[in-house]
């Protein structure tokens, strides 16, 4: 789970992932020639609750689900188009990601995987679907939990928007996180800070200090997130095969309790700064396995246990 | 010495479960609910908690990781019983934590690790029912009680389910509150209110005429019946969240999350 050396091209022969709509991203995490939509704007299947507000829909609803292949093994992408409503999640873009990932555990247990992976480009639920905005996200939570037992859920934050609100739990939830420089990842957005807790908490305009507190670089040296990659729409693709390669986590970040507890422990909240706080988060540097009792990464099932004592 | 009137979390733990195991700001506790051991689970204020962001009724880093380690105790203990206990998650939480050093200790890992207890509780067996008594907002939601088999609620004044507080919604989306009130008469997911929640197929038992603030006993009994009876409605092989989409009400309000699910399936596998 530590960050791999993927090389990018040399700048003047790559694509930027970042600058692709979310169809097109899709599209490059897929095999060439493998790319196939499901529920595509030809469907139709739009918000039944922006009209009511006088809002435009949009006919994909801002979610893109493509079935392919990668590496030659059968997968799916569910990818967030940041353009549409910020890449808010409503009742339709939700579910098209739910469904998606149900469906794939559908499959897996039936002895077919299937390779998800989720490109969030979020700020988390679309508030003029509210209730049912955060209803889907759990939806999603719950798929993500039950799918990653049989195969790696891989999620991509490539950026601008980055992954925010109920969404960031679920990339949290995800086996591996394959992040850019340009991607942010955090539960509440800078400006919701500033609004709830007063401008001396944080100062949303403060860009420099932002990256260095929830940008791509800071999440994986803490490892809150396992590649950084350059905005190159082919090495984001081979960070995810590798991430499909490494197979099935055990214990995930979501489940090192006591190793959390313990470097939260170690945390002076008085001053504790993004630099300081790698020493404590970093991922563990061994490979395969270590010695430390205090690596809740590599631990054994059974080691994993004494973890909810 | 404050003596400041217990929350609602604070209240119904104590009417249900006794005195709390574990310290603020997560109370943990097996109490007996219709002669089976229970696991009751409930945030709660920390006055003196380490991160000043998080001293109320709210899910920060600690609060995330200890709801973890408490549900995470209850599976591990009955792992290799062929009882999982019944777990009841008392919902009575304000917001995630808003700071800089939540986002920098990742508060929504924290987070994500209490969503992620609450569904392998649920995968392994264990029956997780929500009881909300009082708001049960956005990213807290999520953490306690959003991941449960069965989600009841108390209707009483101060219950509510939703994404944003309602000063907050009305400034990104450029409303005003009265505003706000109004669209939630017509476009049920952004009301405020347990009648609209329950209108989306999501809730699961409005449990009516109790005093959320001052319970009698009687009112407590009716409260603890509903959740024996909420528990003994759970399937034992009921493990995923499909029931919320499979019931009268979701049919018509989520009309749109059914016809994603069926179309999905049918263009899954190539023609």
């Amino acid at each position: 789970m530590t960050d791999q050396a993927i090389t990018a091209a040399p700048f003047v022969a790559r694509e930027s992932f970042i600058e692709l709509g979310a169809r097109e991203r899709a599209r490059a995490l897929l095999d060439p020639g493998t790319f196939r939509e499901l529920l595509g704007p030809f469907d139709r299947l739009t918000s039944p609750w922006l009209p009511l507000q006088g809002i435009v829909c949009q006919a994909d609803d801002g979610v893109v689900i493509a079935r392919g292949t990668i590496d030659g093994a059968p997968a799916v992408v569910a990818a967030i188009e940041s353009a549409f409503q910020g890449g808010s999640i409503g009742e339709v873009a939700g579910s098209k990601i739910a469904g998606a990932l149900e469906l794939a555990l559908r499959d897996c247990e039936n002895g077919r995987p299937v390779r998800p992976v989720i490109v969030f480009e979020t700020g988390g639920v679309r508030l003029q679907e509210a209730n049912l905005g955060l209803a889907v996200i759990a939806e999603i939570q719950s798929a993500i939990v039950s799918l990653r037992r049989h195969v790696p859920v891989v999620g991509v934050i490539a950026g601008m928007v980055g992954c925010f609100g109920g969404m960031s739990l679920a990339a949290a939830l995800c086996t591996r996180l394959v992040m850019t420089r340009q991607g942010r990842l955090g539960m509440n957005g800078p400006e919701v800070i500033e609004q709830e807790a007063g401008i001396d908490e944080l100062d949303a305009t403060d860009r420099l200090r932002i990256w260095q507190l929830i940008g791509g670089a800071q999440r994986v040296a803490s490892g809150f997130a396992d590649m950084l990659v350059e905005d190159d729409a082919s090495a984001i693709a081979t960070a995810v095969h590798v991430a499909f390669s490494q197979g099935v986590a055990s214990p995930h970040r979501s489940e090192a309790v006591q190793r959390y507890l313990d470097s939260l422990a170690r945390i002076d909240p008085a001053t504790v700064a993004p630099e300081a706080m790698r020493a404590v988060f970093r991922p563990c540097a061994q490979q395969d396995a270590c010695d430390d009792p205090a690596c809740g990464q590599h631990a054994a099932p059974q080691a994993n246990r004494e973890e909810s004592q | 010495m404050n003596e400041a009137p217990l929350t609602r979390g604070e209240r119904w733990m104590r009417a249900l479960a006794g005195e709390p195991a574990t310290p603020a700001p997560v109370w943990c506790a097996d109490a007996p609910l219709g002669g089976t051991r229970t696991r009751f689970i409930a945030v709660v204020p920390d006055e003196r908690n380490r991160f000043v962001r998080a001293r109320e009724n709210v899910v920060g880093l600690e609060q995330g990781w200890l709801l973890a380690r408490a549900v995470r105790q209850a599976i591990d203990e009955d792992a290799a019983s062929a009882r999982r206990r019944p777990i009841v998650a008392i919902v009575d939480v304000k917001s995630q934590a808003y700071g800089y050093r939540e986002e920098m200790l990742g508060i929504h890992l924290a987070c994500a690790a209490a969503v992620d207890a609450y569904a392998s509780a649920r995968l392994a067996g264990h029956r997780v029912v929500a009881l909300i008594v009082g708001p049960a907002m956005s990213g807290a939601f999520l953490a306690h009680g959003y991941q449960a088999n069965r989600i009841l609620a108390l209707d009483a004044p101060g219950t509510m389910v939703h994404a944003m507080g309602k000063d907050a919604a009305a400034r990104v989306t450029r409303r005003s509150v009265e505003a706000l009130d109004a669209l939630g008469e017509t476009v049920t997911p952004m009301s405020y209110s347990l009648s609209a929640f329950a209108k989306l197929g999501l809730l699961d038992r409005l449990i009516t005429d109790v005093d959320a603030d001052a319970p009698t006993a009687e009112q407590i009994e009716r409260v603890r019946d509903a959740l024996v009876e909420a528990i003994a409605g759970i399937d034992g092989s009921e493990r995923d969240l499909s029931r919320r989409l499979d019931n009268e009400a979701a049919r018509s309000t989520r009309a749109a999350s059914i016809e994603v699910r069926r179309r999905l399936a049918a263009q899954w596998d190539a023609a």
